[in-house]
């Protein structure tokens, strides 16, 4: 944080910001003379029409023209240091929390936030009773909560960037839909199977990754996801295309219907049929499901294999040299994540009832990897605050229409600026000998596959 | 006293530069091994052929195991020279994990035998006791050796935090927690001043006398070599020059001329012996 004691960069002279700021807007005339300035359309008889708009382009190249000049003059020519755009005072309180955090472990201030946080999501349903909207967004948020966390298992403790995680989520929904429709199982039965499907297509895509670092890795898990996408898309007579599935089973408590027959749940129950039943069992079922994936997360970081991630993550040479199988190491975490979300894509199946290749463009895949990164990779709780923050974020940018994604993407990058290892940098030993004290994240590797 | 490593024929080439050429040695169980020479000699490649982390162009590699097994080397990957032939190492650049414990390095370490006592991941999932005692064991090898590294007070700290000297004597710790056969040491004296240097001297003799841990180390500090080797291998373009014990090396011309150059004179007289 000594950026803000920092002498401010020379001011450049007034000559100088002109003759910038002329340069800028002769480039700027250039572009946009000929596409914004020359409008073209085909007319009524099919030929071509055009008109013009020089008035538009001298609006923007004056545009071009003040915001260059104003630039140069306040920050100079070079790059703008993000970090002098956020407030000092920021800056310090960010600082402060994580001398906060090291000084009380991650226990105190993020154990009682997480009971909280976990007491509010198991009331939640009760409080919202009434409102479906409040339940349709928790149960939404919670499925991203629950991806997040499985897709941290690969990116956050193994460090391998994955790119295609929403193929395992498709994978998983597709199971369910296919395996409850053409067999007739029950949820239950498919949730399992749709998971080891999945971690199953986690270990075929982590067989040609295992030699891949970083960038390649990236752009190979990408390109797995789209393959997936668009076999989905173009196996028609087993996917249905792009019509997808739909009347998907509706999930049964346990073998009794959420209907308003006799044998129906509220009937079972002596209760007056609601049909927000369905929507509170969803609600803790994905709770659950989500419960789930993190238990067995934090399980998992205090057992040789967990360690093993995130040492593979640290230095994978220094793994080998310890007689780590890193090749297997590698492929257990993609299998594992995998599984997670393949459980999440079964729910989300059930919820829905209707699925088609849509769902899983790589838009998706993007938003869970932001969510990961937003939250501070490896931490779970960071996870779980990012994904309430982006799910709960777009709707409430709702009102914004176009320009949400827009306020939303600005947010996203104060938020990196403010916090550049996420909104919880620090790592927290899985083993302690007296004390557990939390590891600064500027010390904690990233991985590059 | 037999031989723990015998290195026969090695020879390594990348492309055409032949970095080893036809190197042979023996390690002596129980014995601190030094490969000197100047830099550029090869003394690196042939750590990273018996560590598995290169492929020999030819030659064989023999490790003989407490447990009388003999494993061919160079035809082992990496990891399993560390898991199964007992070979561990340190790295000239230290490579730990700067983002954990120390203690957690320690235990990244015991992998396998805690991998295998977790029932390979599912009773540890399950919480079943034999993995607590497996983990608890784990927990006082790891303290044993902070302790013996001096280090017991920041087991908690980030590996990163530590100042160098420190960084290389927890690695040398994190690789005696694998509980190796024999020990490859990369320069474990650089960067360290005169006292660290003398602490490390003691921790390598005490490795080789307490715990029967056989040493091949490559150093640049002649101080230490001297002091602690029992066995000296020199190397020059990929070359034996000499071998023996210190006394014998010190006295070498061959070593000395390869180290300090020779007089004119002197390089006249063997161009004339060769018949030049």
């Amino acid at each position: 944080m000594t950026d803000a004691a920092t002498p401010s960069p020379p001011r450049f002279a007034f000559g100088a910001a002109l003759k910038s700021a002329a340069l800028s807007a002769v480039v700027a005339l250039g572009l946009f003379g000929l596409m914004v300035g020359i409008r073209t359309e085909t007319g009524p008889t099919g030929s071509l029409i055009y008109w013009t708009r020089f008035g538009d382009v001298a609006l923007l190249v004056a545009a071009v023209f003040l915001g260059r000049f104003l630039r140069v003059l306040a920050f100079g020519d070079g790059p703008i240091r993000l970090q002098r755009l956020v407030p000092a005072r920021w800056q310090e309180a960010s600082a402060g929390g994580e001398r906060f955090a090291r000084l009380m472990p991650g226990r105190n201030l993020g154990g009682i936030f997480s009971i909280a946080l976990l007491g509010f999501a198991l009331v939640a349903p009760i409080l919202f009773f009434n409102n479906r909207y409040a339940l349709d967004l928790g149960i939404l948020v919670l499925t991203y909560v629950m991806l997040g966390w499985g897709l941290n298992i690969v990116v956050g403790l193994a460090g391998l960037l994955d790119l295609g995680y929403v193929a395992f989520y498709a994978v998983g929904a597709y199971s369910y839909a296919l395996l409850a429709q053409n067999f007739d199982l029950s949820f239950w039965v498919c949730l399992p199977l749709a998971g080891i499907l999945a971690a199953f297509w986690g270990l075929i895509l982590g067989f040609p990754v295992l030699r891949l670092r970083g960038d390649y890795l990236a752009i190979v898990t990408l390109a797995f996801g789209e393959i997936i996408r668009i076999v989905l898309l173009n196996w028609q007579n087993v996917t249905g295309g792009p019509n997808g599935i739909s009347s998907i089973p509706r999930p049964s408590f346990f073998g009794i219907p959420f209907n308003n027959d006799d044998d129906g749940f509220a009937a079972v129950f002596g209760l007056d049929y609601s049909a927000t039943h369905r929507i509170v069992f969803l609600f803790y079922l994905i709770l659950m499901l989500a419960l789930l994936t993190n238990w067995v997360t934090l399980r998992l970081r205090r057992l040789p294999i967990g360690r093993a991630w995130e040492a593979l993550r640290e230095d994978e040479i220094a793994c080998r040299s310890l007689g780590i199988n890193t090749t297997n190491t590698k492929l257990t975490a993609f299998a594992i994540g995998a599984m997670f979300g393949g459980f999440a894509g079964a729910f989300f199946a059930t919820r829905q009832g209707f699925i088609s290749p849509e769902s899983f463009s790589f838009v998706e895949s993007a938003l869970i990897l932001a969510i990961v990164v937003l939250g501070g990779m490896g931490s779970q709780l960071g996870v779980a605050i990012a994904a309430i923050v982006t799910i709960g974020g777009f709707e409430l940018f709702r009102e914004f229409a176009a320009y949400r994604m827009l306020v939303f993407g600005g947010a996203m990058v104060l938020i990196m600026v403010w916090r550049p290892r996420g909104l919880i940098g620090t790592r927290t030993p899985s083993v302690f000998l007296k004390q557990r004290k939390a590891i600064a994240g500027a010390l904690v590797g990233e991985g590059r596959g | 006293m037999s031989a723990i490593l015998t290195v026969s024929h090695l020879t390594m080439r990348f492309g055409g530069l032949v970095a080893v050429n036809n190197l042979s040695f023996a390690a002596q169980r129980g014995e601190i091994t030094a490969l000197i020479g100047p830099n550029g000699a090869g003394k690196t490649t042939v750590f990273n052929c018996v560590t598995g982390f290169y492929k020999p162009t030819s030659g064989m590699l023999e490790l003989d195991g407490r447990d009388g097994a003999t494993h061919l080397l160079e035809r082992l990957p990496d990891f399993r020279i560390a898991r199964e032939a007992r070979v561990a190492r340190t790295f000239q650049n230290i490579r730990l994990f700067p983002g954990m414990s120390l203690l957690e390095n320690l235990m990244v370490a015991q992998h396998n035998p805690l991998m295998r006592a977790s029932g390979f991941t599912v009773f540890g999932l399950l919480g079943l006791p034999w993995y607590r005692v497996a983990e608890r064991d784990a927990i006082d090898r790891a303290r044993y050796w902070l302790d013996r590294i001096n280090l017991i007070d920041r087991a908690d700290d980030p590996a990163g935090e530590l100042p160098y000297g420190a960084q290389r004597r927890l690695e040398i710790a994190r690789a005696m927690c694998t509980e190796p056969d024999l020990l490859c040491l990369d320069e474990p004296a650089a960067g360290l001043n005169a006292r660290e240097s003398a602490e490390l001297d003691e921790l390598l003799l005490f490795i080789r006398n307490e715990h029967k841990t056989s040493i091949l180390l490559i150093e640049h500090d002649m101080s230490v070599v001297m002091k602690i080797c029992d066995h000296i291998v020199v190397l020059d373009y990929g070359v034996k020059i000499a071998e023996g014990p210190p006394d014998h090396i010190r006295n070498d011309a061959k070593v000395i001329a390869a180290y300090l150059g020779v007089e004119t004179d002197e390089v006249d007289a063997v161009e004339a012996e060769a018949g030049r």
